[in-house]
């Protein structure tokens, strides 16, 4: 075993470890750290791949920030332990056929009749000089340019739709309008006013 | 003596060799990382009390240069309380998730053209990566602390910081538009030539959302709302004492150096001399001052000192903003610009004959 398969084992370890404590661990907040300690590890195996970009985007996008949100969410929420272990046994023969289904269906195809190392050949060694990222970048805005813009475009339909969707305005919130503060002129704030000057006090004798 | 220990070298197994190595170089970069982050606060305390007429620290060691040294002996020796009811794995874990982050992205910092410990390609991509992942600290440890003043500096904090990196992100793209490499040696080589070559003048816009968004990432004053003294006592480490508390600490001071160098890196050459396309070159052939006017080590020293110094002149200088003011400025101000700038530049590039401007 050379040394490249200790490291892919310990990450693997570390993957599959984390993965199950997602699952069983009871406190949300502690699973959604376990998630991020899966991501990153699964980020490691990309890199074995010599998948550079896409490993350090897994790290970048989903632990660097979704996962952020994610765990944000999860404080927040006054998650009732009890509460959640109470149907337990009531979803377990539904929750049961769907694990097996999914097992099956995984066994099927990545079994070694289609995803064996004759059918996808494992991955050639790159020469020194070569660069995931360009290479990736030159597919995408030459060949899948289309694709890759039309998929852009419907990210941005989703973000405007979810701000739409959760956007109200209560007219009970008082809040500032800056660009209103900016345009304040001075007239608006401040008036002069003219008065006579007040009668002189009686003269008296000075203390 | 020495043959001895060349065949002591030689009888090790070459992966030994290489790690111990590479283990060197980690230290020769983080021993002095560590001296300076040790030496930063100090130098802050003492700049900070010139710019409000103080001395500041002047009575441990002439003129005071013993003070971090007797600072950190302090927190060293006082006590570590755990808060009733924390998490105990998670509130040490969280210290350790901030300094981590902090220290690994330098090692695809180049120093100079030859110093860099680990010259990959998609190296600007690493730190972006590895930076995104300093929030876990905050998190947890605003999380793990059971404590409502520690929770709400950590959501303030988080929320800061993830809205920043996208403008953080917006600004790079400018850069490796520019440089059309995501590697942090080339990008610097794209700026030789002197002063006029570099980056913060066509990216200036780019340049200044960087550096304010810089600042707001690393949780620094007039965006240190995650501390807020007034408010929340100290936000996400108010429950951490001693060493643990050091260790954030550390991390802030880490990364603000960090900052500083990538600022130096992408938008102001990095370790080229200003002067390099404009002075005789005969010049550089004289003894000692021909070596300080070329490029090295010295110039990159330099900046990063000139940023740092930014760092704590902004510190003397602003209030604090307000929590939403921050948000606004962010969301509707600095992402806006780096659009707007991106969209400029592309335009520039395959649109009109300028483009050479931004190469």
């Amino acid at each position: 075993m050379d040394f490249t398969q200790l490291i892919f084992y310990f990450f693997a370890a570390v993957l599959v470890f984390a993965a199950a404590m997602v699952i069983t661990i009871r406190n949300p907040v502690k699973a959604a750290l376990f998630l991020v300690l899966a991501f990153f590890s699964a980020a490691c195996l990309w890199m074995l791949l010599q998948a550079e970009f896409l490993a350090i985007a897994l790290v970048l996008v989903y632990v660097g920030a979704v996962m952020v949100l994610f765990l944000f969410v999860v404080m927040m929420l006054d998650i009732n332990l009890l509460r959640l272990r109470e149907g337990f046994g009531e979803y377990l023969p539904i929750g049961g056929i769907v694990a097996v289904l999914m097992v099956l269906e995984m066994a099927i195809i990545l079994g070694p009749a289609r995803f064996g190392l004759e059918k996808v050949p494992a991955p050639a060694d790159h020469p020194a000089g070569y660069s995931n990222t360009r290479e990736l970048g030159r597919l995408l805005y030459t060949d899948y340019a289309y694709p890759f813009e039309i998929a852009a475009v419907v990210l941005l339909v989703a973000i405007v739709a979810a701000i739409a969707l959760t956007m109200r305005k209560r007219p009970e919130t008082k809040y500032q309008d800056p660009a209103q503060q900016v345009r304040v002129q001075r007239n608006e704030r401040l008036k002069i006013v003219k008065m006579e000057p007040s009668p002189k006090p009686p003269q008296g004798k000075r203390r | 003596m020495i043959e001895f220990a060349v065949s002591m070298w030689n009888a090790l197994p070459l992966w030994l060799q290489l790690g111990l190595l590479n283990l060197g170089k980690v230290v020769l970069i983080v021993a002095p990382l560590l001296l300076a982050v040790a030496y930063l606060p100090y130098a802050e305390r003492k700049i900070i009390g010139y710019m409000q007429v103080r001395i500041g620290p002047n009575r441990v060691g002439p003129r005071g240069w013993l003070q971090p040294i007797a600072d950190a002996l302090k927190l060293l020796f006082k006590e570590i309380i755990l808060p009733t009811k924390a998490n105990k794995f998670l509130f040490v874990l969280a210290p350790v998730l901030a300094v981590a982050p902090a220290l690994v992205a330098w090692a695809v910092v180049p120093f100079t053209d030859e110093l860099v410990l680990a010259d990959i390609d998609a190296s600007l991509l690493f730190i972006l990566a590895v930076t995104s992942m300093g929030v876990y600290g905050v998190v947890v440890a605003g999380w793990a602390s059971n404590s409502k003043y520690a929770f709400l500096g950590a959501m303030r904090s988080t929320a800061q910081i993830v809205s920043y990196e996208i403008a953080m992100g917006f600004a790079l793209v400018g850069v490796l538009m520019a440089a059309g490499s995501l590697n942090l040696r080339e990008i610097v080589l794209h700026q030789q030539g002197g002063i006029h070559e570099w980056y913060i003048w066509p990216l200036f816009p780019l340049f200044f959302v960087y550096f304010v968004s810089g600042v707001a990432e690393t949780n620094r004053s007039p965006f240190d709302v995650a501390e807020g003294e007034s408010e929340i006592v100290a936000g996400f480490h108010v429950e951490y004492s001693g060493m643990a508390f050091a260790v954030f600490f550390l991390a802030e001071y880490a990364n603000m150096i960090l900052i500083a160098a990538l600022t130096v890196l992408l938008f102001c050459g990095g370790w080229l001399s200003p002067l390099a396309g404009l002075i005789d070159p005969a010049m550089l052939r004289l003894p000692v001052i021909g070596a300080l006017l070329d490029s090295g080590l010295h110039w990159l020293l330099v900046k990063l000192s000139f940023f740092l110094l930014l760092f704590l002149w902004f510190r003397a200088t602003f209030p604090r903003y307000r929590y939403d003011q921050i948000m606004r400025l962010g969301w509707k101000v600095l992402i806006p610009i780096t659009l707007v700038w991106i969209a400029v530049m592309g335009g520039a590039m395959f649109f009109t004959p300028w483009g050479h401007v931004f190469h």
